[in-house]
């Protein structure tokens, strides 16, 4: 089945009997409402934020490291056989939408944006979208647009960085009192 | 059995949608009340025994009334995502059953459909009847530890004991096949982990014939018991069009008289095989999520017993040296399966580039694995869509105009885990 009628839309396709349908960032909220009014989407399961920083990168294969040595702080450090197709932007977001009827249809309607680049919230039209929204901030630093309450929601308030992206860092802590400072 | 009479006393479900604005999650106090009225802010847990883990619930209360209510999560957040980029695919496995301790098989098999997805792996129908199997004994085990709860928070002391009994069976029927209690890592990419023990077909039948009887008594207990008639019955209410908005999935779906069960209506494993009814109860109330959750009980009994009648003989994994370890013998004598055996325990076997989304009905409601590949031994990209995270976001709606007294009877009601919220 084609999805090209929905509005601001790029891209189409299908693998693994799952059809992703990627529109223009602007036009989300356009789309997702196209998507509940007329194609009977009611449900949205959830959304997705994936960090796709690295994807492109050459990596070395056999161990995991990166060229300069094994390094866990340091995004895509394992062999591949081939590199994978390149990423539009760094970030996607999937909003994986559900049909309550016969047949149980699905889609993954799917937005691509950079680091800071605003995304219109779906809030208005899914509810539900509220607390995924707000863990698409917490977690990757998505700057949702629109959203009624932006707030971190699982790390505290005052936490500082994106836990999720691929370039916080993962091992090792600040050693205070080194003599540095 | 007498059932006391009560006086009926149900509102029909509310007229229109209930959803706070313009926060869908958070209750804010009329302004107008706020004024004139002498509001008090109460701070609910994190750590209050009733809360069902650690969740917290600010509530603002007008005399014995909630006039408003924020829930703040990720008390236990713990980063398993985050992990499990870190990890090969299948040292993975072992993360997903952590994040929901109770209904355990369950999360670990949605990560395993999703990396059999993306391999294109059939696994054997004795793997997939097996599978079957133990979802449904962890969906029991899960509800049982849920109706002991609920009873308890509302003062039914002895329910949560005898609950607690036949939630050790079904533990004691995890240990004899995968030799853990909890949290067994027994389902493989491609099939299980080891053989079914030949003693398990008999004790967990000897389970499932006498569990209907069990579950009936409980079900006296608390059915004729008018404090518990009093203190669940139109309250926590959620209309179906409110519940579909706010992505409420599983038993608080099917008690607002949503007739939606991923098992019978987007069939995985071998579920369009087995003869099971999908329970609904129109009211919408904690009363009905518990009529729920003790007919799914039954229901999953009745599955048990036909994955035990149905069960097909044959291998318990695919014979794919690429993904799977070959046998244990085999290492003394053949080269090449020393070969295959180390490169899977160092490095892992590669998933086929790639995205995909599985979602299974858990105990809980729709429970989604988001996984994005990128050809590599380890996980670019693992997502799980929780239902108990999307069912906190239903408080608000709820709890507007509850007494401060049923809070804890409607949040247990949404029946969340709090490992699963905070992940």
């Amino acid at each position: 089945m084609s999805w090209e009628q929905i509005p601001g839309f790029l891209s189409q396709k299908d693998a693994h009997g799952e059809t992703t349908v990627v529109v223009e960032t602007e036009r989300l909220v356009e789309a997702a409402t196209y998507l509940r009014d007329e194609a009977g989407f009611d449900f949205l399961s959830d959304i997705t934020p994936t960090d796709y920083l690295g994807w492109e990168q050459p990596r070395v294969a056999g161990y995991w490291g990166n060229r300069a040595g094994r390094d866990l702080n340091s995004p895509g450090s394992w062999g591949l056989a081939k590199q994978p197709e390149e990423k539009p932007k760094r970030f996607s977001i999937s909003y994986h939408v559900l049909a309550l009827r016969e047949g149980a249809p699905r889609l993954r309607l799917q937005v691509w944006c950079d680091d800071g680049e605003p995304v219109p919230s779906v809030v208005t039209v899914w509810p539900t979208a509220d607390w995924h929204e707000r863990e698409a901030w917490d977690m990757m630093g998505i700057s949702i647009d629109g959203h009624p309450n932006l707030e971190r929601i699982l790390m505290e308030e005052d936490w500082e960085g994106h836990p999720l992206r691929k370039d916080y860092p993962l091992g090792g802590e600040p050693v205070r009192f080194s003599g540095e400072e | 059995m007498t059932m006391a009479v009560v006086a009926e006393k149900r509102p029909a479900i509310y007229e229109g949608s209930r959803i706070p604005q313009p926060i869908p999650t958070v209750l804010l106090v009329d302004p107008k009340l706020r004024e004139e009225g002498d509001i008090l802010e109460v701070n609910f847990g994190p750590n209050h025994p009733s809360t069902h883990g650690v969740l917290r619930l600010v509530v603002e209360l007008n005399g014995e009334r909630v006039v408003g209510l924020k829930a703040v999560v990720g008390y236990l957040h713990t980063g398993f995502e985050k992990n499990m980029e870190q990890k090969s695919w299948w040292k993975a496995i072992t993360y997903p059953e952590r994040i929901d301790y109770l209904s355990f098989q369950i999360n670990e098999l949605v990560f395993v459909l999703a990396i059999e997805k993306l391999l294109e792996v059939e696994p054997p129908g004795k793997a997939t009847w097996m599978r079957m199997l133990l979802s449904e004994l962890s969906r029991i085990h899960s509800h049982l530890i849920w109706l002991g709860t609920s009873a308890l928070e509302l003062g039914a002391i002895s329910l949560l004991w005898y609950c607690f009994r036949e939630r050790d069976a079904v533990l004691d029927l995890f240990e004899l096949v995968t030799g853990a209690r909890m949290h067994t890592r027994y389902f493989q990419a491609g099939g299980l982990a080891e053989d079914i023990p030949p003693g398990f077909y008999s004790e967990c039948r000897r389970f499932v014939d006498y569990m209907p009887a069990r579950l009936d008594e409980y079900e006296a207990l608390l059915s004729s018991q008018v404090i518990w008639l009093e203190r669940t019955k139109g309250l926590g209410l959620l209309s179906a069009a409110d519940a579909i908005a706010l992505g409420q999935s599983g038993p608080v779906l099917r008690a607002s008289g949503v007739d939606w069960d991923l098992r019978r209506d987007e069939p995985y494993l071998a579920y369009d095989q087995v003869d099971f009814r999908v329970p609904i109860y129109p009211n919408g109330d904690v009363y009905d999520r518990y009529k729920v959750h003790m007919d799914e009980m039954r229901e999953s009994t009745r599955i048990v017993r036909q994955c035990l009648d149905g069960m097909p003989e044959g291998p318990w994994i695919v014979d794919d040296r690429k993904i799977v370890l070959p046998p244990r013998d085999e290492l003394h004598t053949s080269m090449e399966s020393l070969i295959h055996h180390f490169k899977l325990v160092t490095e892992g076997y590669r998933v086929p580039e790639g995205e995909v989304y599985v979602a299974v009905e858990s105990a809980r409601g729709e429970l989604g694995c988001y996984v994005v590949s990128d050809g590599g031994p380890k996980p670019w990209r693992v997502k799980f869509r929780a239902p108990s995270f999307v069912a906190l976001e239903a408080t608000a709606t709820c709890m507007s105009d509850a007494l401060v007294a049923d809070l804890i009877a409607i949040v247990g009601s949404l029946d969340t885990v709090m490992g699963e919220v905070d992940r």
